[in-house]
């Protein structure tokens, strides 16, 4: 027996990899479909279902609100919230974003319940998300700032004429998307592991018990990492924007309209 | 010299053992992180939930780098980058 057959053959085997399911060619790469796939697609299929629901649910909505529809008003203004709280009025473009990447990013960790591998264990997932989060970032630093202030911003700690701090900062904002995604998936990973270890190695005595540990690594710890992203999402695009109420192309605008009037 | 692939293996799983010990600075973090809000709490009853959130923000924060150490070990007992193919 090899050395590092030594966890895959103990007990039945403790197995929380990624399987390919099958292969296929594009462009002379060959490309898998894993399971990670087929997990994604069902919790997006759960999620289309969760918001046909949801939708039927608002189109007849109800003064005197159902337990439905209580719940779902209470989730729609905790996700406001996330974003008013940190962001203010300036915030009210970012609501769909930030909405649906926690839904997607909850759906995706509570689905480890229902003994899918949960999506976001994959890096492929998870990085994805980071990014799209990165370029949100820059791209409405870009909208809300002039260049010159953007320059400043980026020289911060030295004045704006010593750009020896430039690199910093540069490497500073480009960590951002892989310490974001990162932390999403090492935390979900770690859930996945642990409980791949339970499973299979106290395959006898795993009866019943390692569902509080379910309630832990699934629920609790998704959950923290699913408000933790978007937070943080909301946050660094808050910071980006900075003071300014609009974007640069208005406030040109407006200011040329000034100046003709005058 | 050439290295046994399977004195490699030990030495990564040696390896894997160390970078696991990063935990302790998230480990420290964290308490010092849940001891200051329970202080805040004990202080100021009525914002306990906003206590809350930032404390658990903070505190996934502070997971990240012994997370970094949890993944660094994963890649060296299962992905086993040392082992040339």
């Amino acid at each position: 027996m090899m050395p590092h057959m030594l966890l895959a053959n103990a007990n039945g085997g403790v197995d929380f990899m990624i399987h390919g399911i099958f292969s296929y060619e594009i462009f002379g790469q060959e490309v898998w479909i894993t399971t990670s796939h087929v997990c994604l697609l069902i919790v997006v299929i759960c999620m289309l279902i969760f918001f046909f629901a949801a939708g039927q649910v608002f189109k007849h909505a109800k003064a005197v609100p159902g337990y439905l529809q209580c719940a779902l008003e209470f989730a729609v203004e905790f996700l406001d919230g996330i974003v008013n709280g940190a962001m203010g009025e300036k915030g009210k473009g970012f609501r769909n974003y930030v909405g649906t990447l926690f839904l997607f990013i909850l759906f995706s960790n509570i689905s480890g319940l229902l003994g899918l591998r949960p999506p976001t264990a994959d890096y492929g997932v998870t990085l994805p998300l980071g990014l799209i989060t990165f370029s949100l970032i820059r791209i409405n630093e870009v909208r809300y700032n002039n260049l010159w202030s953007i320059w400043k911003d980026k020289c911060s700690p030295l004045p704006p004429w010593l750009p020896i701090w430039l690199p910093i900062n540069v490497i500073g904002d480009c960590a951002v998307p892989v310490s974001l995604s990162l932390r999403l998936f090492a935390n979900v990973l770690s859930g996945t592991v642990m409980m791949a270890l339970v499973y299979g190695l106290l395959a006898k005595i795993a009866i019943g018990w390692p569902a509080a540990l379910h309630v832990y690594f699934d629920l609790f710890s998704g959950a923290i990492q699913t408000y933790v992203f978007c937070m943080l999402t909301v946050t660094y695009i808050g910071s980006a924007i900075g003071d300014n109420e609009e974007t640069v192309l208005k406030r040109m605008i407006r200011r040329s309209k000034e100046k003709k009037a005058a | 010299m050439e290295f046994n692939e399977n004195f490699i293996l030990g030495c990564s799983a040696i390896g894997a053992g160390l970078a696991v010990i990063a935990g302790i600075g998230p480990g420290v973090g964290q308490g010092i992180a849940a001891g200051y809000g329970a202080s805040a709490v004990g202080r100021n009853p009525g914002a306990q939930g906003k206590i809350m959130s930032t404390m658990l923000l903070g505190q996934a924060v502070a997971e990240t780098t012994g997370l970094y150490g949890l993944l660094i070990a994963m890649l060296l007992l299962f992905v086993k980058p040392l082992i040339s193919k």
